[in-house]
């Protein structure tokens, strides 16, 4: 187990909200101090622009920036230049998706799923429309996984994309991606693959996964706010038009013509997140300290007890018992989840309430809305057993009545 | 228990909730429908109401949501039920007053609407309590001519 009283000594919220009890990572993770101190240094220190001044600042500026770029490619095992820096996942997944309007036509087919995030699914729905290709879905297993079998369903010698999440959002299982990745390369389609919930979890290799898009983004994984990251095969990106045009992408200009620049810059049309694309750099050098395999030793043993002390109270039902990561998704029976989060509110426990950005699994558990925990680095036993009285004491309230 | 919460949770909401007035719609023409949903949380929430002479003579109302939210459509369509076009956008206002605890005219708002004066108190509930109220609001001013 890790030592949650050193970790949360880095972690300065603790220090103002001295009984939080955080448990929605899922929706956004906690900011270390290394993180908020290098986005300070920045817009303290330098605050500059990048890659255009000719002054001492801006090139270190730009050094930082480039360096976070370095940072994130060997954090997914990706080459320098297939790291492009975005708004977030949602940016990078919906810049993907924009880019194949002009590619599909009537008669392909793309393959999602009921277990997406919506920015995973969403942007597949609106080029279906306006394509005409046909939008398949991967039958869920009972227990609500992407299988393999399920996959090869709907696979067919039309398909030519597949979006997929690799660690759901709702039930926290991890998709079998590398094998479905396979399969899909052999009919000729592409995989985009939606990371936001792996990233945070797990060790990330784009190379052996040989996936061809893959997104995540910053502030779940203990980074800022409003950065993240699209990664994507180098003769794809080379391929693909920018979605937006604008400074800094660009190569030379006349009145009737332009040549954007190489990839990934042709992506990062205007200013781009500096200080979010640095403070990434310092959540993933805090991640890579702590690393992945205690993060997730951690996170499974505190799984693992919660959901004992969850199956010894009735009225409860818990729909991802098998969860593959530290997501618990759960409903006190009776209570809407919005009236139970306001009892988990007052105890200053933080729960997710409601459909998670992600309706098609929601009703697949034949649910209007569900509540939802995460467990991460900087929870101990005591955040569970705080967890565990809010659910008891939500029955015994509503009882009441 | 803490009290807020109990202000929260009044026994008056709680009872409304569990066994609601003028739940159920009708297929009349002469009832105006108003369909509102609240995405974040996905509480849904449709009323009916139905005008004679400028008066709100009869309300229903049918959704799913949070014991909040349900209750208050059944408040709603008691507290609103039988009063004038004018009356009842007055008392509606004074009752969106209160839920920010702000001052709201005492005469005209009254009854078990007042058992949500603590929900000033969870401004992330506040939508729950008025999404039956902002669709009746939202009908009676798309109608004014009625």
């Amino acid at each position: 187990m890790l030592d949650v009283k050193v970790i949360r000594q880095n972690f300065p919220i603790y220090e103002h909200n001295k009984d939080l009890v955080y448990l929605d990572t899922g929706a956004s993770s906690l900011k270390p101090k290394a993180v908020i101190d290098q986005v300070d240094h920045y817009y303290s220190n330098l605050g500059v622009n990048v890659h255009r001044g000719v002054y001492g600042l801006s090139y270190e500026a730009t050094d930082l920036y480039e360096e976070a770029r370095t940072t994130v490619a060997k954090f997914i095992n990706a080459n320098f230049d297939e790291v492009v820096f975005t708004r977030g996942t949602t940016a990078s997944l919906n810049m993907v998706a924009q880019s194949y309007l002009s590619v599909l036509k009537e008669g392909d087919e793309i393959i999602t799923s009921e277990l997406e995030h919506h920015s995973s699914m969403l942007p597949w729905l609106n080029v279906s429309k306006k394509t005409n290709a046909k939008l398949n879905y991967v039958k869920l297993n009972d227990e609500g996984r992407i299988t393999v079998e399920a996959f090869k369903d709907v696979l067919t010698t039309n398909t030519k994309v597949v979006a997929l999440t690799y660690v759901s959002n709702v039930m926290g299982y991890i998709t079998p991606i590398e094998e479905i990745i396979k399969l899909a390369h052999e009919v000729g389609a592409v995989v985009i693959v939606d990371a936001a919930q792996a990233a945070p979890h797990m060790p990330i290799n784009v190379k052996s996964l040989d996936c061809d898009y893959l997104a995540f983004s910053g502030h779940k994984i203990l980074g800022p706010t409003g950065i993240g990251v699209l990664y994507g095969k180098k003769h794809l990106l080379d391929q693909m038009e920018p979605s937006e045009y604008g400074g800094d992408m660009v190569d030379f200009v006349v009145k009737d013509n332009a040549k954007w620049k190489d990839t990934p810059y042709k992506f990062e049309a205007g200013t781009p997140i500096i200080s979010g694309a640095i403070g990434l750099s310092s959540a993933i050098k805090y991640l890579m300290s702590i690393g992945f395999e205690a993060i997730e030793a951690h996170t499974k043993e505190l799984h693992r007890y919660t959901l004992e002390k969850l199956k010894d109270i009735k009225g409860i039902e818990v729909y991802n018992s098998k969860s593959d990561t530290g997501i618990i998704t759960f409903n006190i029976i009776g209570v809407h989840p919005h009236d139970a989060a306001s009892i988990f509110d007052k105890n200053k426990v933080c729960i997710r309430a409601g459909h998670h950005c992600a309706q098609l699994i929601t009703k697949w558990l034949g649910q209007i809305a569900t509540l939802r925990a995460t467990l991460y680095i900087y929870n101990d036993y005591e955040d569970c057993d705080r967890f565990i009285d809010s659910v008891k004491e939500t029955i015994d309230f509503f009882n009441q009545f | 228990m803490s009290t807020n919460l109990e202000h929260l949770y009044r026994q008056v909401i709680m009872d409304h909730y569990k066994s609601p007035f003028n739940k159920g719609l009708v297929d009349d023409p002469n009832y105006y429908t108003v369909h509102l949903h609240n995405p974040t949380c996905g509480d849904d929430m449709t009323v009916q109401y139905k005008v004679d002479h400028g008066v709100v003579t009869d309300i229903k109302h049918q959704g799913t949501g949070c014991s909040i939210c349900c209750s208050s459509a059944s408040v709603m369509s008691i507290t609103l039920k039988n009063k004038s076009k004018q009356n009842a956008l007055n008392i509606i206002e004074a009752y969106y007053k209160m839920l920010t605890n702000e001052p709201y005219d005492k005469n005209i708002l009254n009854g078990d609407a007042i058992a949500y004066h603590g929900v000033s108190q969870f401004p992330a509930r506040i939508k729950c309590a008025t999404l039956a109220w902002k669709a009746i609001e939202k009908g009676l001013l798309e109608n004014k001519e009625e």
